[in-house]
């Protein structure tokens, strides 16, 4: 695998964690249990549109076939795509988004906090400017976390029920690969199985703070960063591409 | 003799609040209203807060199906801003002495109305550049107007909101326009959505002057500037022309320039479609008022979490 190549990776990885989580997020449109929250999960997914605009854009300027951020997004099948399990899991209801919101979230802040000192200017800038976003998107879930955890005994018991559920999907965030190593030394991006202890502590603190167990359930679930995906995936991408399958040559 | 004082201090306050209508000054929440005043800015501004977020189910059913990352972009912020004037309307009308709580209960229960417009389906993707185009383009007619609206925060919510409004309806334009720059099957969805947005987008302005119950005590009021059928024919005389730029047939045959009266004159409004969609029985009237009543329900255990732990966190605040 050539630095390109990875690099190209890496930067599509990236870009699906954006662009299929922006997808679940914006399913919550007219479908939020206030209407604050309504705005405020599809301001999420808004970041995330385009989150996944700068680095798909980017990955196809690095592999060089002309394709466009839209050529990635809408014109490639489902085990093309790399994103992480947790990105395309269902919303459920809204103690499941808000697990799957903190996980990724926190998750997100310490990576992108390294990935703003990694030495790809590109991807240095797409970072900084991530940060910015996650830091309301990890405020915006820690609060809800401990408004149910910490609620009523129904809030409780869906939060733990969520935070239960989801917890075995987080190890892949963790993963690293040929493509992670090669940059991790070539270009000094995230080197990902040293955030885990980051991202257990920080989580662990919010949880218990919610009053909230910790679950103890080993990580399981991975392979949707090398194209193996959930049930789900292909239900979005169904609906996704379906205006660029059933007219493959129009511009919109 | 105290039925005689209460009289007089009523009629004084009546005298007050006209001369200040009269003046064109501002009537603001803590001035004194007459009853028939507030009760009507309470209904006109829920039911416009109410058109907004039911306007998002429509839109909403496309974004998940954005044919591109800039369309997914665009919609959703215009989603977005729908969601954000229904919030500046709902306190607009909070400062009214109507919680939002019994604004979206009269809601559910018919006794409050939304735009029946959104009572119509969103069936390809131009309908969404129809909605933006047309369905905005006649409510910023409407909210122009009611920028010089006489109670204050509704002609204040109003600036702001036409400031955005007009974002949607050039994105609604440029859906229409580019579609109709594509291929015979983007052209054909452009001009069904069209056919099937036209008719309805006519009817937000209302029945006729000669038909409409409530215009008089709102103009004398100054809540309504400018009648049902003036605000229809302004509407018109903008949209023929957009639509002739770039291609599309108004599905009217009636449609012909008046120079007499300087607007164009049209073809039969079907009053019957609106008054049996109004009624209740238009394509999508249940479908939405259940899946309001279905998510409103769904959240109710987020919205008692949010409480109960705002009153836990004030009880420990106040032991420490």
């Amino acid at each position: 695998m050539t630095q390109q190549e990875a690099l190209y990776k890496f930067a599509l990885r990236l870009g699906d964690n954006a662009l299929i989580r922006s997808y679940r997020l914006s399913e919550w449109c007219s479908n939020a249990p206030i209407l604050e929250e309504d705005l405020a999960l599809t301001n999420f997914a808004l970041d995330m549109i385009g989150r996944a605009q700068s680095l798909l854009g980017y990955a196809g300027e690095i592999e060089g076939k002309g394709r466009t951020a839209d050529d990635l997004a809408y014109k490639r099948n489902e085990q093309l795509f790399v994103n992480v399990l947790m990105a395309e899991l269902p919303n459920n209801d809204f103690a499941y988004t808000i697990a799957r919101e903190l996980f990724l979230s926190v998750y997100e802040y310490y990576y992108f906090t390294d990935l703003a000192k990694c030495d790809d200017p590109t991807l240095a800038a797409i970072a900084t400017k991530t940060l910015k976003e996650v830091k309301y998107h990890m405020a915006h879930s820690t609060d809800w976390t401990l408004r149910l955890g910490d609620g009523t005994e129904e809030s409780h018991a869906r939060m733990q029920d969520a935070v239960n559920k989801l917890w075995s999907y987080a190890g892949e965030f963790f993963e690293a690969d040929v493509v992670d190593v090669m940059l991790t030394n070539a270009l000094n991006t995230p080197d990902t199985p040293r955030l885990l202890k980051n991202w257990e502590d920080h989580t662990a603190a919010v949880l218990k703070e919610a009053t909230l167990r910790t679950p103890s359930v080993p990580f399981i679930q991975h392979g949707g960063r090398n194209g193996v995906h959930t049930e789900y995936m292909g239900h979005i991408l169904s609906e996704m591409q379906f205006l660029s399958h059933a007219y493959p040559d129009a511009s919109w | 003799m105290e039925l005689q004082e209460h009289t007089s201090v009523a009629a004084d306050m009546l005298r007050h609040f006209e001369e200040k209508i009269e003046r064109g000054d501002a009537i603001e929440p803590k001035d004194r209203m007459p009853d028939g005043y507030r009760k009507h800015l309470i209904r006109q501004i829920s039911q416009h807060a109410h058109s907004e977020v039911i306007g998002m189910q429509p839109e909403g059913n496309w974004v998940t199906r954005a044919p591109s990352l800039r369309a997914k972009q665009i919609l959703l912020a215009k989603i977005q801003d729908e969601g954000g004037h229904g919030l500046y309307l709902y306190s607009a009308a909070e400062t009214l002495g109507i919680s939002r709580a019994e604004m979206i209960e009269q809601l559910h229960a018919g006794k409050a109305k939304y735009s029946n417009i959104f009572n119509y389906p969103a069936l390809n993707w131009a309908d969404i550049g129809a909605i933006g185009w047309l369905v905005d383009g006649a409510a910023i007619v409407n909210q122009v107007s009611l920028q010089r609206t006489s109670y204050g925060p509704y002609s204040r919510a109003m600036v702001r909101i036409c400031k955005e409004e007009s974002f949607h309806q050039r994105q609604g334009y440029e859906i229409m326009a580019k579609m109709m720059k594509g291929s015979a099957e983007q052209r054909d969805m452009a001009q069904d959505a069209m056919n099937r947005w036209w008719w309805p987008a006519l009817m937000m302005f209302g029945p006729h002057d000669s038909d409409s119950p409530h215009t008089g005590d709102a103009f004398k009021w100054k809540i309504k500037r400018q009648s049902n059928d003036e605000l229809r024919a302004k509407f018109i005389d903008k949209t023929v022309q957009q639509a002739e730029v770039i291609g599309l047939t108004i599905p009217d045959k009636d449609l012909k320039w008046n120079e007499a009266r300087g607007h164009y004159d049209h073809g039969a409004i079907n009053w019957d479609e609106f008054y049996r969609v109004i009624n209740g029985n238009g394509p999508c009237n249940q479908q939405r008022m259940d899946h309001h009543k279905r998510v409103h329900a769904e959240g109710a255990w987020v919205r008692e979490a949010a409480e109960a732990y705002r009153i836990k966190k004030e009880k420990k605040l106040h032991l420490s």
